[in-house]
């Protein structure tokens, strides 16, 4: 059996997997980092969304052998080390993004990208942009209000320097 | 509002931040040590016998631990799944009940019916194994729609359903809407389909059966919605387990909307075989199996007249209906197509004349039980279709139609012709409410602005009620039900002054934790910080009900204030003891017992801390302790209602369907926590909206295959396809027969959402000459509507 190294969440992390082991299921039955979720088998609902080289991924559509040293973020590593939440996640909780939480970590880790990647965020950017999430429950009328402060929240806590 | 935190507060969620980190619990997530994987070999045909099972291969493949035939666990006494509700036809005879094996006994009937259960060290080793199981099927011809098996001469799928029928059963008053009809002058019909859905919770149904040798216990984790019925049906029925050695623990649970109700064969196979194997056995769908196995909902045929006097006045309504239940009994589908769907037939109307047919129907497909909303939005789609319907025919406007037929708030108490009692409710308040948010009155010329940019602009409305918190439990069973139908609440003050609560209710997103909290911090004043809410597992919480049909609040809650006013009751005696006070003269408020007018007061900490250090305590009288339990079992069922209204904009050329507005005004009777309670709102209407624009669970009618049957397939509303909502709650017509007041909210939205979208798009392409469109409102399906009606224009194109 191949054996993988990438770093998760800032850590160093090696196993054994099969060729065929997808990223996510390294993630969750080796690694033990159960918050990323699958939702579906067609890499359809985004339930499984990581970060692998600061680009999220569906972690389903990818091998582990693939991400042989990448830097992988789950939505473990995402909020701070002393537990303060991640702008995007303190606005999913302020805006009642969230119901059953299945889809919640795939979404808060999409949404971070779309927020990096796009200042000045519109509904419309929102909603086109999370398509490759499903959520049943909140009818995403909510998802994207969080996203959308989320979003404001994290423009004002990026150095300038770095705009 | 005097408690930031208390009754009616937009208080955030507590549970948010484990799922917001990944800390969530789902059941998939839990290993447990040395633990197996169950992959289960489903039936590629619709309907077909099994000559021969051969597992010798599977068995010797690698890391393979066991095979499990259903002439296996038949050999071992395993019964079949039971049914919670029995339905009686017409002429008094009981509904043909037919067994229902967890694996199949000789012969399969639908596609995904459960063959085999393999069982290995890993998952991927199961599912190799399986692939070497060899099964010899005769393919049999299969009934697969319901019309189809309703025809003479169709397959039979059981031998005990003659003709495939599993009840005929009617409601009303055939004669009394015969005669309306005679004299109405205006009759509107509708021949109509409600489709099939899937229920599709993001969570997979996932189980892991464990059994202890040195203690000769079960336990079962599950992602159910009630885990003390999943213990009672399958303990006592399936498998003979005795309550005391079995533990069902539904962790954290990611959705549900009905499909996680039930009792699946996948929760009996991995408890069984857990003994077998002496290793814990984890299952979890994958989402094709969740296609193939998780309950599906609706499947309706119906035909529906109302019939109207010279002004509009509805005189009576004749319903028949043919109802998909699917190859097998589903835990409660014989109630959704009758006590909750055809009692609904009133609607908000004061039509004094309904009679309802429904048969139920056995067919080659995966069995159909609740969905969101259940029975409820099939009977609102039906309503509000015709009701417009004939607005349009009589020229009567929609909402002057509604108002002159509207049950008003002084006919209440309401008894419906179908049963029910209405408590409250002001349906031309919650319509007006609607139509200010929605602009109403500027609708004309949006619709001319919209056709000078060449497009198709309607509007349309759902006014629905529905009947929320199944009850009381001795009238249900008169009806057929066989469980109670209460709920249960501990409530545990500790001696330093924080609570423990222990319901019977289980959430699976509804955000209980908040809400329960909200209402426990209120009563006794005390900060919500100290109370916890602890749901879900048989161990520790008292035998409830669980999760389904909005009830949680209505009834869970229900139980939640009896206990803690059994607690107040019994802290004011110690209190009055302790005061040297009559008990009488002692009054609570905001977390205090007081002496009325004097200072003497003590805080309901010091109590508790008296009652279990009872050094100064009236022991003559009373126990030590503060921990009281309560059983709460309605009076009546609880009715909210409101009004939807949906805006849309149809593109001629591609027949796309866009929702410029959607507006819900809302009586869920007093509201706990209005952000969780408009979370519930948009959600229920965005499942009700992929209803009528999206979803659809096909099947090829010859046969059996499920076409839709993954997200490539079924289409599953994105956050693209909805719009945001506005939503605005009428508080003023409170629930009269529970001590909150509360009604429901969780299913409003999906029992509206359909027919407001329909009505919006019938109303949008009315001009055309279209009276009926049946969901899904595809494009194609739109595009066609249009061009069909103008041959020109296509001609011309
Ligand atoms: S699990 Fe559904 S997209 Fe990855
Ligand atoms: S919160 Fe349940 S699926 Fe999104």
């Amino acid at each position: 059996m191949p054996t993988v190294s990438m770093t998760v969440n800032g850590r160093p992390a090696t196993g054994e997997v099969e060729g065929r082991t997808l990223l996510v299921q390294f993630l969750r039955d080796q690694l033990r980092l159960t918050g990323t979720h699958v939702g579906c088998d067609t890499s359809q609902c985004g339930a499984c969304v990581v970060h692998v080289d600061g680009r999220s991924v569906k972690s389903c559509t990818i091998l582990a052998v693939q991400a042989q040293g990448c830097e992988v973020t789950t939505i473990e590593g995402l909020a701070a080390a002393d537990g303060t939440l991640h702008p995007m996640q303190a606005a999913f909780r302020e805006h009642h993004g969230l119901q059953c939480g299945f889809c919640t970590p795939g979404m808060v880790m999409s949404a971070v990208e779309l927020a990096r990647d796009n200042a000045g965020l519109t509904e419309a950017q929102v909603r086109e942009g999370l398509e490759g999430n499903l959520c049943r429950c909140t009818g995403y009328h909510n998802i994207v209000k969080a996203v959308l402060a989320g979003a404001e929240a994290m423009q004002g806590q990026r150095p300038a320097a770095a705009e | 509002m005097a408690n930031p935190t208390g009754i009616g507060a937009p208080v955030r969620r507590r549970e948010d931040i484990r799922f917001l980190t990944g800390q969530g619990n789902y059941t998939d997530d839990i290993n447990r040590a040395n633990q197996t994987y169950a992959y289960v070999l489903r039936s590629p045909h619709a309907h077909a016998r099994i000559r021969e099972i051969d597992v010798s291969a599977a068995q010797a493949a690698p890391g393979v631990v066991a095979v499990f035939t259903g002439r296996d666990m038949a050999a071992d006494g395993v019964k079949g799944l039971p049914c919670g509700w029995q339905i009686h036809s017409k002429d008094g005879s009981p509904m043909a009940e037919p067994p229902h094996p967890p694996l199949a006994v000789d012969i399969v009937r639908y596609v995904g019916d459960q063959v085999a259960v393999v069982i290995a060290d890993s998952l991927g080793q199961a599912r190799d194994a399986a692939e070497l199981i060899e099964v010899d099927y005769e393919e049999l011809p299969a009934a697969v729609t319901s019309d189809r098996a309703l025809a003479a001469g169709a397959p039979q799928i059981h031998a005990e359903a003659p003709g495939n029928v599993c009840y005929d059963w009617h409601i009303g008053d055939a004669a009394a809407v015969d005669a309306a009809f005679a004299r109405a002058k205006h009759v509107t019909r509708i021949d109509l389909v409600n489709t099939r859905l899937v229920p599709n919770p993001m969570e997979p149904r996932s189980y892991i059966g464990e059994f202890d040798r040195s203690t000769g216990e079960y336990t079962l984790w599950t992602s159910s919605q009630n885990p003390h019925v999943i213990r009672l049906l399958m303990g006592a029925f399936v498998l003979g387990i005795p309550e005391h050695k079995l533990r069902v623990i539904a962790p954290d649970v990611g959705g549900g909307f009905g499909a996680k109700i039930y009792h699946y064969a996948e929760e009996a196979i991995v408890t069984w075989a857990s003994r077998k194997v002496t290793r814990p056995i984890k299952w979890t769908a994958d989402r094709s199996e969740a296609f193939l196995s998780d309950a599906h909902g609706r499947d309706h045929l119906t035909t529906c007249e109302l019939a109207l006097d010279e002004n509009a006045n509805f005189l009576a309504l004749r319903v028949h209906t043919t109802a998909n239940l699917g190859a097998y009994l589903s835990t409660f589908a014989p109630s959704i197509p009758t006590y909750l769907y055809a009692t609904l037939l009133a609607g908000q109307y004061k039509t004094p004349a309904i009679y309802a047919e429904v048969k139920a129907v056995f067919t080659n497909t995966v069995p159909v039980d609740a969905y969101r909303g259940a029975g409820r939005p099939e009977a609102c789609y039906l309503i509000e279709r015709l009701v417009e319907n004939a607005a349009r025919e009589t020229g009567v406007d929609k909402v002057e139609i509604r108002r002159r037929n509207f049950i008003p708030p002084s006919a209440m108490p309401y008894n419906t012709p179908v049963a029910l009692t209405y408590d409250t409710g002001d349906f031309a308040r919650c319509m007006d409410m609607a139509l200010k948010l929605a602009d109403y009155a500027g609708f004309p010329a949006r619709k001319a602005e919209a056709a000078r940019r060449g497009k198709l602009r309607g509007i349309g409305f759902a006014s629905y009620i529905e009947a929320c918190g199944i009850a009381p439990s001795n009238v249900a069973g008169a009806l057929g039900a066989r469980a109670g139908l209460y709920e249960s609440a501990e409530v545990r003050f500790h001696p330093t002054g924080s609570v423990t609560v222990f319901t019977g209710s289980h959430s699976h997103g509804q955000g209980h934790e908040t809400t329960f909290a909200q209402i426990v911090a209120d009563k006794f004043g005390i900060p919500i910080e100290n109370v916890e809410i602890v749901h879900g597992d048989t161990s520790k919480i008292p035998f409830g009900m669980g999760t389904y049909g909005s009830r949680s609040l209505a009834v869970g809650g229900s139980a939640i204030v009896k206990a803690v006013d059994k607690v107040v009751n019994k802290a004011r005696k110690i209190a009055a003891h302790m005061l040297e006070a009559a008990e009488t003269d002692v009054e609570f408020r905001d977390g205090r017992f007081t002496v009325a007018g004097t200072d003497k007061s003590l805080g309901i900490g010091d109590i508790a801390l008296s009652a279990y250090v009872p050094h100064n305590f009236p022991l003559e009288e009373l126990e030590p302790g503060l921990d009281e339990q309560a059983f709460y079992d309605p009076k009546n069922f609880t009715y909210p209602n409101g009004t939807q209204i949906c805006e849309v904009e149809i593109d001629p050329e591609t027949g796309v369907v866009r929702i410029v507005n959607f507006v819900a005004a809302d009586d869920f009777g007093r509201v706990i926590n209005p952000m969780i309670v408009e979370g519930q709102v948009h959600g229920g209407l965005v499942q009700g909206i992929g209803q009528a624009l999206l979803e659809h669970a096909v099947y090829d009618p010859d046969s059996g295959q499920l076409l839709s049957g993954s997200y490539m397939d079924y289409c599953m509303p994105r956050a693209d396809d909805v719009p945001s909502f506005t939503v605005a709650y009428h508080e003023e017509a409170p629930c009269t027969h529970n001590p909150l007041g509360v009604k429901g909210c969780g299913e409003a939205g999906t029992i509206g959402g359909a027919a407001a979208v329909m009505n919006a798009v019938v109303d949008a392409l009315a001009d055309l000459g279209v009276t009926h469109l049946d969901m899904p409102a595809t494009p194609e399906r739109v595009w066609r509507a249009i061009n069909a009606r103008r041959p020109a224009a296509v001609a011309a194109e």
